[in-house]
């Protein structure tokens, strides 16, 4: 059994999520529940993001009491990557958008049909 | 039956797929190149603790207004959406009534909800925090009062005022940026000012503030959308 650091397990639980996300997207039927999967499909990108800029035994990219200040452990050496993290606000910016727009139109949806299964909705099928 | 074992075969190769990203997993020791930049010089550069700020306002602050307007996309989109006819308009929301713990706790919470947001977006670049997360906070106020009594009016014209304001103030600060510092939407209009202080970081706390009100009025016109829909049943 191999040494299991925070980012490892930050990335199996990512991968889950992940997982969870798709087999949510793929198998559900309710409305309600794909926009809850497609969420948490995205939660789990944004936990891996976040993941892939962490360093073993360093603090969060605020420069405070926290973060050694000195010549030699200087801010470059006691900070994770702050890139992963502010993309990761756009990211969930954009998420937040999106369900925001799903949830309209499965109100819509509802409205049309007074039904949230997706079966119902076979208007285009042949 | 065939439709499980699609599903089930998706989902193996997604495992197969991450199970060899997993493998091959190394934590990063040292800060790469940019990241290393940012990590130096953000502080002398651009004058904010947060580096995530630093990043997202003052090194990446195209992308930020990017993101802004994507907010203020959806917004219009849903609005448009949504829109009610005349008819459904009058009409009231039919409600089984609300706690009174509810109601209670609304008034007392709502003013110290709208304060931590205003908090949290105006020391965006001295603590963890920043207008998103702000205008998010301030938007769960809006959600409470609406749960409160879901027949609330929410000023649908100040909204609408606060978030064009904000908006085009981000727009003409950006634009400053070129006349009065290196270029467009760069934050040291006025100096870095003193590393830690409230009015610090150049224009980094009046940028993000004005993104924290126009984040907060795009979610409550959202929340004010999807309120007055019921409207519709």
């Amino acid at each position: 059994m191999e040494y299991l650091n925070l980012g490892k397990i930050s990335l199996i639980i990512a991968f889950a999520l992940v997982l969870v996300g798709f087999w949510g997207l793929l198998s559900q039927k309710n409305i309600i529940k794909i926009i809850v999967s497609f969420t948490i499909l995205e939660t789990g990108i944004n936990i891996l993001i976040v993941a892939l800029g962490w360093i073993k035994g360093r603090t969060a990219p605020i420069i405070d009491a926290s973060v050694e200040q000195g010549p030699n452990h200087n801010v470059l050496n006691s900070i994770v990557d702050p890139v992963p993290q502010a993309l990761v606000l756009t990211a969930i910016v954009i998420g937040f958008g999106v369900t925001a727009l799903l949830l309209a139109y499965a109100m819509k949806l509802f409205r049309a049909k007074r039904t949230l299964e997706i079966n119902q909705f076979n208007d285009l099928k042949w | 039956m065939i439709k499980n074992f699609l599903i089930a075969l998706v989902l193996a190769s997604f495992v197969y797929m991450f199970y060899h990203l997993y493998e091959s997993y190394e934590p990063q020791t040292e800060l790469s190149g940019i990241a290393a930049h940012y990590a130096e010089n953000g502080a002398k550069e651009v004058g904010a603790a947060n580096l995530v700020t630093a990043v997202v306002v003052a090194y990446r602050g195209f992308d930020t207004m990017g993101e802004v307007t994507i907010l203020f996309l959806t917004a219009s989109i849903i609005g448009f959406f949504l829109k009610l006819s005349k008819i459904d308009e009058e009409k009231v929301i039919i409600h089984h009534g609300t706690s009174e713990l509810l109601i209670t706790a609304s008034q007392i919470l709502i003013p110290i909800i709208f304060l931590f947001g205003a908090y949290v977006f105006m020391n965006g670049h001295l603590t963890p925090g920043g207008g998103f997360q702000g205008g998010a906070i301030i938007a769960s106020g809006v959600a409470l009062s609406i749960m409160a009594n879901p027949n609330r009016e929410i000023n649908h014209h100040a909204i609408l005022w606060i978030e064009s304001i904000s908006g085009i103030s981000f727009v003409i600060i950006g634009v400053l940026g070129i006349v009065l510092a290196g270029g467009f939407l760069d934050v040291r209009l006025f100096g870095v000012g003193e590393f830690g202080d409230l009015f610090s970081a150049g224009a980094i706390p009046i940028i993000y503030s004005f993104i924290g009100l126009k984040v907060g009025a795009e979610i409550s016109n959202i929340l004010n959308k999807y309120q007055k829909s019921q409207k519709e049943l």
